[in-house]
């Protein structure tokens, strides 16, 4: 029938089943996942680039704007520069960590690894979800480094650790909502670098025009309404209200992280049926 | 009764509103056999396999793999096929061990299966020392081995290679050869693609010819080759006029029409070591002197010189198949047709 070695203990026909249905079927998509999930986390820890923007490139952040900027930045509220930062740089890491996500994707698809995926039995749906997962898996382990490189140089968790996981907690639901952003932007370029270029317009003005470094009064009126009101912002002032307090940030905590988680929803409810779209046309 | 473990009718493919990569393929492949597609870049053999291998949808026409339509059946399909080559990569991050695990894994074979899968394959591709390394560090042979072995991981029935030896070396070559044959000893369907007529006729039983997303030709080696002569004689000469002249004194030698190029004269012969002598007898007898004098087997160029009555425009990145050469001499020639570029098509 089959077969290259005839082992005597193999079944002599195809070894993969046929398709399964109902309960065996979301069980192959999980599973599926987390194969492919483990295969991104695994080629992170052998890319040196990723390597160095999940470890290296966060924490020279954190010591950047705490001893570079920070001197020239007064918050206000007789709160310090360092807890005030600490909303603002990480939710910066995950989105600029989103990037990752494009190029890997784009990477995949010119070099041909998802043809591969496309012609074996697996959950179409898994490629995207493995790479998001293994992404948010990521961007958990850059917070954790991030908070204790936070907590090396000053930062001391105003609102106790509770608020602060709390916090953690809603950059991480806006980083997974924003990845399959990314993972658009990787399906739709043509190569890496051309999805590194498309990324970058898009992220800079949401990263710098909004609180995450600098209070919002220090901006011209115009410029405050975008940066108070554009996702990036929005999610900021949500997660600084929970680090340290809704005084800094005006408003009742509780109002910030609704506004906030408002946003991830609705990005998610977009951007992730797009990015599937995108997908099955990406042939 | 013949019972075809893959079978074409009409595919049929445009890619945007121009590229017509597939214009009606046929071609039916027996099972337990090696079936040749055979064809310069851009004539469709790419495509045919992205359809067959359920990865891109055909316009027209169907696909049929052990008897499951590959439009409207593709889990079932996807489940007995195994696919390698060109454009079905590897993921240089992980080591040879973790590429083939993440296949059987897919595949949704059990964990202890694959482990065993794995080192068995690593074994058979020479490949058990090199398994732990990423493959980053493999060379261009070590890489397309483990892209083969991979295909490989759930023992597909039906075994899908796109140019798997197209910019391997000699020495790598043969011994993906040699592979693929113990492949086929053992009872697995092998639906190759390649643009190298040596190739061809050494794995597979049955052969198609390619181009423009036709087939032109079917048939055995054997019968393909037939028509061509066994040998070609190749003589280089002076100018342009002399390699003329010299055509029409050799007609009678060769067994088809031979051809000039730039300043050679191709010459089919059945016999080569005999049709040398005469052919140096002929010129000899006229006082030309020839500058080159070759004996070659009859190449993939060949083959669509009789078929078609044009050159084909193989070439690019390891394009060994063809003599040195030849590709300047085919542009002087200028007969041919535009070089199409359907088969990488829009994304």
């Amino acid at each position: 029938m089959t077969t290259v070695t005839t082992t005597p203990t193999s079944p002599p026909a195809a070894l993969s089943g046929t398709p399964a249905h109902g309960v065996g079927r979301v069980r192959w998509a999980i599973a599926d996942t987390l194969t492919i999930t483990k295969r991104n986390l695994i080629a992170y820890t052998r890319i040196p680039e990723a390597l160095f923007f999940s470890t290296l490139q966060p924490i020279m952040f954190v010591l950047l704007f705490r001893y570079v900027f920070g001197g020239a930045i007064t918050p206000g509220h007789g709160v310090t520069y360092i807890d005030f930062l600490m909303a603002g740089i990480v939710v910066q890491s995950v989105s600029f960590g989103g990037i990752g996500t494009a190029v890997g994707l784009s990477d995949d698809l010119q070099k041909g690894l998802i043809e591969r995926f496309r012609a074996l039995p697996m959950s179409r749906a898994a490629v995207l979800a493995g790479r998001t997962t293994a992404d948010l898996v990521r961007n958990v382990f850059v917070i954790a480094l991030m908070t204790g490189v936070g907590a090396l140089v000053g930062f001391d968790f105003p609102k106790g650790a509770l608020a602060y996981l709390g916090a953690v907690g809603i950059v991480l639901v806006f980083a997974y909502a924003l990845l399959w952003g990314f993972a658009v932007i990787g399906l739709a370029a043509s190569n890496s670098e051309t999805a590194q270029v498309m990324a970058f317009p898009i992220l800079f003005p949401l990263i710098f025009a909004s609180p995450a470094f600098v209070p919002l009064h220090t901006m011209p009126g115009w410029l405050q309404a975008f940066a108070t009101h554009q996702p990036v912002g929005v999610v900021v002032q949500a997660t600084r209200a929970l680090m340290v307090g809704p005084a800094l940030v005006g408003g009742s905590t509780a109002a910030h992280v609704l506004e906030a988680l408002a946003w991830c929803v609705g990005l998610l409810v977009v951007l992730a049926p797009l990015a599937v779209w995108r997908y099955r046309r990406a042939a | 009764m013949t019972t075809y473990a893959i079978e074409a009718e009409g595919l049929e493919k445009t890619f945007g509103h121009t590229v017509r990569a597939l214009a009606g393929v046929s071609f039916a492949v027996e099972e337990g056999t090696v079936f040749g597609l055979l064809g310069p870049n851009g004539a469709g053999k790419t495509t045919a396999v992205r359809i067959l291998t359920t990865i891109l949808r055909p316009d027209a026409g169907r696909g049929r793999v052990l008897g499951h339509d590959v439009s409207r059946q593709a889990e079932a399909v996807r489940a007995v096929i195994g696919l390698a080559g060109q454009y079905a990569a590897v993921d240089e991050n992980l080591t040879g061990r973790e590429n083939l695990s993440m296949v059987g894994r897919l595949n949704h074979l059990p964990r202890p299966v694959v482990a065993r899968r794995a080192v068995e394959l690593l074994g058979q591709f020479g490949l058990s020392e090199a398994g732990d390394r990423p493959l980053k560090t493999y060379s261009g042979g070590m890489r397309r081995r483990l892209d083969v072995a991979a295909a490989l991981v759930a023992r597909p029935k039906v075994l899908f290679l796109d140019e798997p030896t197209t910019g391997l070396d000699p020495q790598s070559r043969i011994e993906l050869w040699e592979t693929i044959e113990t492949l086929v000893g053992g009872g697995t369907t092998v639906l190759l693609t390649t643009q190298y007529l040596e190739e061809a006729d050494r794995l597979a039983r049955r052969l198609a010819v390619v181009d423009h997303g036709r087939v032109i030709a079917e048939g055995t080696p054997a019968q393909l080759k037939a028509d061509l002569g066994a040998t070609v004689v190749e003589v280089g000469l002076v100018d342009a006029a002399t390699a003329e002249k010299a055509a029409q004194l050799l007609a009678g030698t060769a067994t088809k029409p031979t051809s000039v190029v730039g300043r050679s004269v191709e010459v089919p012969v059945d016999d080569g070591p005999r049709a040398a002598m005469e052919v140096l007898r002929v010129l000899d007898q006229n006082a030309i002197v020839p500058t080159e004098f070759t004996l070659r087997e009859p190449s993939l160029d060949d083959v669509f010189l009789a078929l078609t009555g044009r050159r084909t425009e193989i070439g690019g990145p390891g394009d060994g198949a063809e003599p040195a050469g030849a590709k300047s001499r085919r542009r002087r020639r200028g007969r041919q047709a535009a070089a199409t570029t359907a088969e990488g098509g829009p994304r």
